[in-house]
């Protein structure tokens, strides 16, 4: 098969691998962290070209002294800085008691979204509440930011009865269109070109609202991808496109979507889209790129592409044991910290908070969850009791139900009278 | 309905599509080359000019984007009808229709829809190759969530092309390009006789329905029922009137949903069923159909359902007309079929 040609080097196959694996002390010392205002904040109708190298850079705020600083400095007022605290100490409390209760087999499936609340947090906090979202499946932070009852989020885990989702779907995939949330589908970066359509929607209809989209540094190879980041150019889009690079798809580091040649937020230069690179796990640096770029997509100077530099503490999924792929404690040497405990310090720094009032809001939100917990089990938890009508299942494939499927359905009730004997009564 | 015109499929395309426009601020229509262009089969000429730009507009050639886009849309609450050049292009669009379009009001209950229609070309016929010939309905019906329309004649693609827009599911709709100018006899060296002299080129100028699921008896008989759809029951038609045989022609028109009631109806009358598609054999439609024939009528059936399909090959270009379902094929099925 080989043709030899002797005088020529053989060709080699490049196959990325990460700097560590299981057994190796990981050292992220190489990574260079910009100084803050190394590239200053431009203005916001700054045309893509000029902006070239914010693709390459680092937008921060939050300094190694835990003071704001710089041109992107949001100033967020000391109840502000509080609320965004709050809400990201609440997504955390929340993973953890729902991860628990998937250990406790009360449901299925979670994912928790540890050390990148800021991306779905600080990034709410900077929309308008009905700028529609189309997150990816690690944004909970959006939801519980925006004000969704808890207990519902918790009742689409457990698939119970007050699942407005009917147990349809996988836990964590909600759907909240009264707080501008978009279906979540599971299938990856799909809700990309959705979120540019509705942007173009939006824009064709004379509308001030606009879109954002999330989704993971994996999925950028997804050709959906790069269709939106097409038609988000084509039509100059009123649509901010984010990338999530938590460094790891599952067991796959970044370096296998491409990491290891340019940043993530260089994708967007070819696209002519206005393109930031941002600390990640800076919640005032997210805030003020997400704030960036939603000015600039509200006055008509079109789509913006971030990317968020930040590090996935936890495994992918409750399905997932990251001991098996990579270097322990990675997460403690992340160059870049957590970002609950950076703004905590910030505000700390400040005067308008301490270490008290830390710890006494991280029990009362604890105490928040697993009281609401205890609510959303009263509607019952996955695997114990039917939940749906049976009929459900065969609902909501069209509008209207045609024969085929009525002839199912019957079909399936039949088949549980066989189940459970002549007593058994359709629920 | 008021005055009626002569007209072609396009034209008849192209009229509901302008009024649907003209009826429902909502309704948006994109594409590759549909706008200024008018589409590279003219469906949309005119109605850019007309209707405005963010109406009608030209799109990047990337279905994927296409449909994710109009998936988007029909999420903010308009009413997207894309056209995708070819249904031989249609597969880069293919997990936003299977994995999202159809899927959004059940994954969602309810809380989000898709009212999009996509409209494509479809067929064989007129020397396109592997590439601008197949008829992928097959795979759409295969979907739980999206209806499959295919209209047969320039009456009928206007007024199922009005429900399929203003339908709150996802629907394709397949057009076959080859009786876009005139019907087809199945013998592609006579020359094409134009839809004027065919009674369904007599088009309603005005906004009228045709009900998606609803087949249509195009001739009734007793000798054996024949069910098709699109550029097919041209063909058909013009076999039967060769042989002389009492054969009930149904134009499925919508094939998911299906009319059942009136193929049982049929089989169950003549006691033999033939069922003719361009298509490949293999998984196609025609299973579908011979099964549920099978299921529901296996007592009043005389003989075995047969099937005239296209054969189990990508589409070929110069051997077209030995690939092509044609009268050849048809007549030997239904003399099988009449032996019996």
């Amino acid at each position: 098969m080989t043709s030899k040609k002797s005088n020529l080097a053989p060709l080699r196959l490049h196959i990325p691998e990460p700097k560590f694996r299981p057994g190796d002390e990981a050292d992220f010392s190489d990574i260079s962290i910009p100084a803050i205002d190394a590239i200053a904040r431009p203005d916001e109708a700054s045309v893509p070209a000029d902006i070239h190298s914010l693709a390459f850079g680092l937008v921060r705020v939050l300094d190694n002294d835990h003071q704001a600083k710089g041109s992107w400095n949001p100033n967020l007022d000391a109840g502000q800085l509080r609320l965004m605290l709050r809400n990201m100490m609440l997504t955390r409390a929340f993973d953890d008691r729902m991860f628990r209760a998937q250990r406790q087999g009360k449901t299925s499936f979670y994912m928790k979204s540890t050390g990148e609340e800021a991306t779905s947090v600080a990034t709410a906090m900077a929309l308008a509440s009905d700028d529609m979202c189309f997150p990816s499946y690690r944004q909970q932070g959006i939801l519980l930011t925006r004000g969704y009852p808890i207990v519902r989020m918790m009742n689409q885990i457990y698939s119970n009865s007050q699942d407005h989702l009917k147990g349809r779907q996988l836990p964590i995939m909600y759907s909240a269109p009264e707080h501008s949330f978009f279906t979540i589908s599971g299938n990856l970066a799909t809700q990309y070109p959705q979120a540019v359509g509705w942007a173009m929607a939006s824009a064709s209809r004379g509308d001030t609202r606009i879109s954002a989209v999330w989704c993971g540094e994996g999925s950028t190879a997804e050709g959906d991808f790069h269709s939106a980041m097409t038609f988000a150019a084509v039509y100059n889009a009123p649509v901010i496109l984010q990338v999530v690079n938590n460094q790891w798809a599952i067991s796959s580091f970044s370096g296998i979507a491409g990491g290891e040649r340019t940043t993530f937020a260089a994708r967007g230069l070819g696209y002519g889209i206005a393109s930031l690179r941002v600390d990640g796990n800076d919640p005032l640096a997210v805030y003020a790129a997400m704030r960036w770029a939603a000015d600039r997509a509200r006055t008509n100077n079109g789509p913006t592409f971030i990317e968020y530099f930040t590090y996935r503490a936890e495994g992918h999924s409750t399905s997932d044991d990251p001991g098996a792929y990579r270097a322990a404690k990675e997460f403690e040497k992340w160059p870049l910290g957590d970002p609950v405990d950076r703004l905590k310090k910030h505000l700390i720094l400040l005067g308008e908070w301490s270490e008290e009032q830390h710890q006494a809001q991280h029990e009362e939100l604890a105490d928040l969850v697993k009281k609401t917990q205890k609510e959303a089990e009263a509607n019952g938890i996955l695997g114990h009791g039917m939940h749906q009508p049976f009929e459900t299942m065969f609902e909501d494939v069209f509008e209207e139900m045609p024969w085929h499927l009525k002839e199912q359905c019957d079909q399936m009730v039949a088949e549980q009278y066989r189940k459970f004997g002549p007593e058994w009564e359709p629920k | 309905m008021g005055s009626t015109k002569t007209m072609n499929m396009i034209e008849a395309i192209n009229s509901a599509l302008d009024i649907m426009l003209e009826r429902d601020p909502d309704v948006v229509l994109m594409g590759e080359d549909i706008g200024y262009f008018g589409g590279v089969f003219r469906a949309t000429a005119g109605l850019q000019a007309k209707h405005g730009k963010t109406r009608v507009f030209d799109t990047p050639i990337s279905e994927c984007g296409i449909i994710g886009a109009g998936v988007g849309m029909a999420a903010y609450g308009l009413r997207p009808v894309p056209e995708i050049q070819f249904a031989d292009y249609i597969y880069p669009g293919l997990d936003q229709l299977v994995s999202e379009a159809a899927r959004l009001r059940y994954r969602s209950a309810g809380d989000f829809i898709c009212p999009m229609t996509v409209r494509s070309p479809f067929g064989g016929g007129i020397f396109g190759g592997q590439t601008h010939s197949q008829s992928p309905e097959s795979l759409f019906t295969h979907v739980c969530g999206i209806k499959t329309v295919v209209p047969s004649n320039p009456h009928d693609a206007k007024g199922l092309l009005i429900a399929a827009i203003e339908d709150n599911d996802p629907v394709i709709f397949f057009e076959p390009k080859r009786i876009y100018n005139g019907p087809f006899s199945g013998y592609y060296d006579r020359p094409v006789e134009p839809w004027s002299k065919h009674a369904a080129s007599d088009v309603p100028e005005g906004y009228y329905r045709i009900e998606l699921g609803k087949a249509g008896i195009v001739r009734e008989g007793e000798a054996l029922t024949i069910l098709t759809y699109g550029t097919m029951v041209h063909v058909v038609q013009t076999v039967v009137a060769e042989l002389r045989v009492d054969a009930e022609i149904v134009d499925l028109r919508t094939l998911l949903p299906l009319d059942v009631d009136t193929i049982e109806e049929s089989a169950k009358k003549t006691g033999r069923c033939l069922v003719v598609h361009e298509a490949t054999r293999t998984s196609g439609f025609g299973a579908e159909l011979a099964a549920l024939v099978q299921e529901r009528c296996f007592y009043h059936l005389e003989a075995p359902v047969e099937r005239v399909t296209g054969f189990d090959t990508p589409y070929p270009h110069s051997l077209e007309w030995a690939y092509f379902p044609g009268p050849v094929r048809i007549a030997g099925a239904i003399e099988k079929i009449m032996k019996d």
